[in-house]
């Protein structure tokens, strides 16, 4: 078989396909009561979380939703969170930190929504804030990477204490689309600036950005759900049996290390 | 627009550049000793040019006062990135080395009027002020530095947004710089952000917004995405003063928009209601 280059993993980690944040929740959790509302302007669909139990632990979960039908994309706006998103996220986790119940965040977004209102209604604030909140949330944090990792709209969710990314996920800064517009002067160039960009999971355990990489079926995660949500949801419940452990103090020294050291 | 505010015509005497400054905003003739001593704000249209880290640090702190810190930390190239252009490290060097200043922003130890501070300021001329590694480390290492110090910390940003050229390490460092404000703040020291032209992207996304106070310089473009790209989505076109100062300071994501002239004193005046510089005995 020919090796996979890391534009066939950017077109696995976007296939339509793909199990999204519904699939985990109807696949991994035995319960979820979703929570709407960032309490200052409305309910994002683009990223939704409520209280969930994952094997019998009780989480706050988190994600941004990409649909399946087309309505259901229009609806969730392809994934891409507006500011009452993140601001609802926030919330969210500040409860979760109340009731002492971990979090559990999937990222799968192309990106922050880059519309006119969503500029209006303070975009960059929005995300800001989190990294701030984040990186000082009293309770242990999971992420998992599912799909794409679309720059400052995955990272508004993604600062928690495990890193965790499935085998074909992408995060990444830029798209490699944008990334060749910008820097080759042409679209097409996309499949070169995604090699250089280095943005699959096996890139950025190298480069020490995230802490495991969940394998999927050969194939990719849309070839089989059941055994890709079964796989997750083991993973994660493993991170969260050992980051319990640790007094809230350590949890949050070892964050700040983690982050720190990151391009030190 | 009235023909008295028509920008002033090219004057009839060939102009030289020696003499004369065009305004970038609304292209009138400018004598170029007027607008240095303007401190690079057109007396016409109040355009606030670009300021390189050093003119900005000399406005902004007590003569003599500005002590680099960081300096050891420079250009990273973590995923020895190459494109059309060339080889990014090569680049970084050249910029280095033509700028004076490691990288895109230079901190320091200051005295603000009298008031002893940590300040970082944003050099959009190195590689358009774009946060890489060695960005987010000053930056971190400066507000750690506020902390060891008991000083409050100014960052004045003027960036892009992130680096492309470090990928993924460069989208960390957003997290990073902000974990460091967090523990800042958690000390009980003030942050001020001052935004400047441009503070865009994976800036504004991070530091530059979360100031307890957020200044802004008058005209600057402030926003997430780019203009091209949100016309892109919505398919409009945007009005002019979109992503302005004035609109984001509409919009309620800064405190006040100060001109540069009086941006020291207004600093000043801020970090005494803050409780700084105080004489304690």
């Amino acid at each position: 078989m020919k090796k996979q280059t890391p534009w066939d993993i950017v077109q696995i980690a976007r296939h339509s396909e793909r199990p999204n944040i519904g699939d985990y929740i109807r696949l991994m959790c035995e319960d979820f009561v979703e929570l709407h509302g960032d309490r200052l302007f409305g309910d994002d669909r683009g990223l939704i979380g409520g209280f969930a139990t994952i094997g019998g632990e009780k989480v706050m979960l988190i994600g941004h939703r990409k649909g399946r039908t087309v309505e259901e994309n229009i609806e969730a706006n392809f994934g891409m969170a507006s500011p009452e998103g993140y601001r609802k996220a926030m919330r969210l986790m500040r409860l979760a930190e109340k009731y002492r119940l971990p979090v559990v965040s999937l990222v799968d977004t192309p990106g922050a929504y880059p519309g006119s209102e969503a500029e209006a209604r303070g975009q960059a604030e929005a995300i800001a804030h989190n990294l701030e909140f984040m990186s000082t949330l009293k309770t242990p944090m999971v992420v998992v990477v599912t799909g794409e990792g679309g720059s400052g709209g995955a990272l508004g969710i993604a600062v928690g204490d495990r890193i965790l990314m499935l085998q074909n996920a992408v995060y990444s800064v830029i798209s490699p689309e944008g990334c060749a517009s910008i820097l080759w002067r042409d679209g097409t160039k996309a499949a070169l600036a995604a090699e250089t960009l280095k943005i699959t999971a096996d890139s950025l355990m190298g480069l020490g950005i995230i802490d495991a990489i969940i394998p999927e079926p050969p194939g990719g995660a849309h070839t089989d759900a059941a055994k890709t949500a079964a796989t997750v949801k083991k993973a994660v419940l493993a991170q969260l049996a050992a980051l319990k452990k640790l007094p809230v103090e350590k949890l949050l020294e070892q964050r700040y290390a983690k982050f720190a050291k990151m391009g030190q | 627009m009235a023909w008295f505010e028509k920008a002033a015509e090219a004057p009839a005497r060939m102009p030289t550049e020696a003499v004369w400054t065009v305004c970038p905003s609304c292209k009138a003739y400018i004598e170029k000793m007027a607008w240095n001593a303007a401190d690079k704000v057109c007396p016409r249209c109040n355009y606030h040019e670009r300021l390189g880290c050093r003119e900005r640090v000399a406005l902004l702190a007590d003569a003599g006062s500005f002590k680099e810190i960081n300096a050891q930390v420079t250009v990273r190239d973590p995923l020895a990135f190459k494109d059309a252009s060339g080889a990014y490290a090569d680049k970084a060097k050249a910029t280095a080395a033509k700028l004076g200043v490691g990288e895109a922003v230079l901190t320091g130890t200051a005295m603000l009027d009298n008031i002893p501070i940590v300040l970082g300021v944003m050099d959009f001329k190195f590689l358009g002020g774009s946060l890489g590694s060695g960005t987010g480390e000053r930056i971190r290492l400066a507000a750690e530095k506020a902390v060891a110090l008991k000083r409050p910390l100014i960052l004045v940003t003027a960036s892009g947004g992130a680096r492309m050229h470090e990928g993924i390490v460069s989208l960390m460092q957003m997290a990073k710089t902000c974990a460091a404000i967090a523990q800042l703040k958690d000390a009980g020291l003030p942050y001020f952000a001052v935004l400047t032209d441009p503070t865009t992207g994976g800036v504004s996304a991070s530091y530059a917004m979360v100031g307890d106070l957020n200044i802004a310089e008058p005209k600057a473009l402030i926003g997430f995405a780019g203009r091209r790209v949100i016309e892109q989505t919505i398919k409009q076109k945007l009005p002019d003063d979109f992503q302005t100062a004035e609109y984001t300071l509409a919009h309620g994501f800064v405190d006040h928009i100060v001109p540069r002239k009086e941006m020291k004193a207004f600093l000043a005046k801020m970090l005494r209601y803050a409780g700084c510089g105080k004489t304690d005995g």
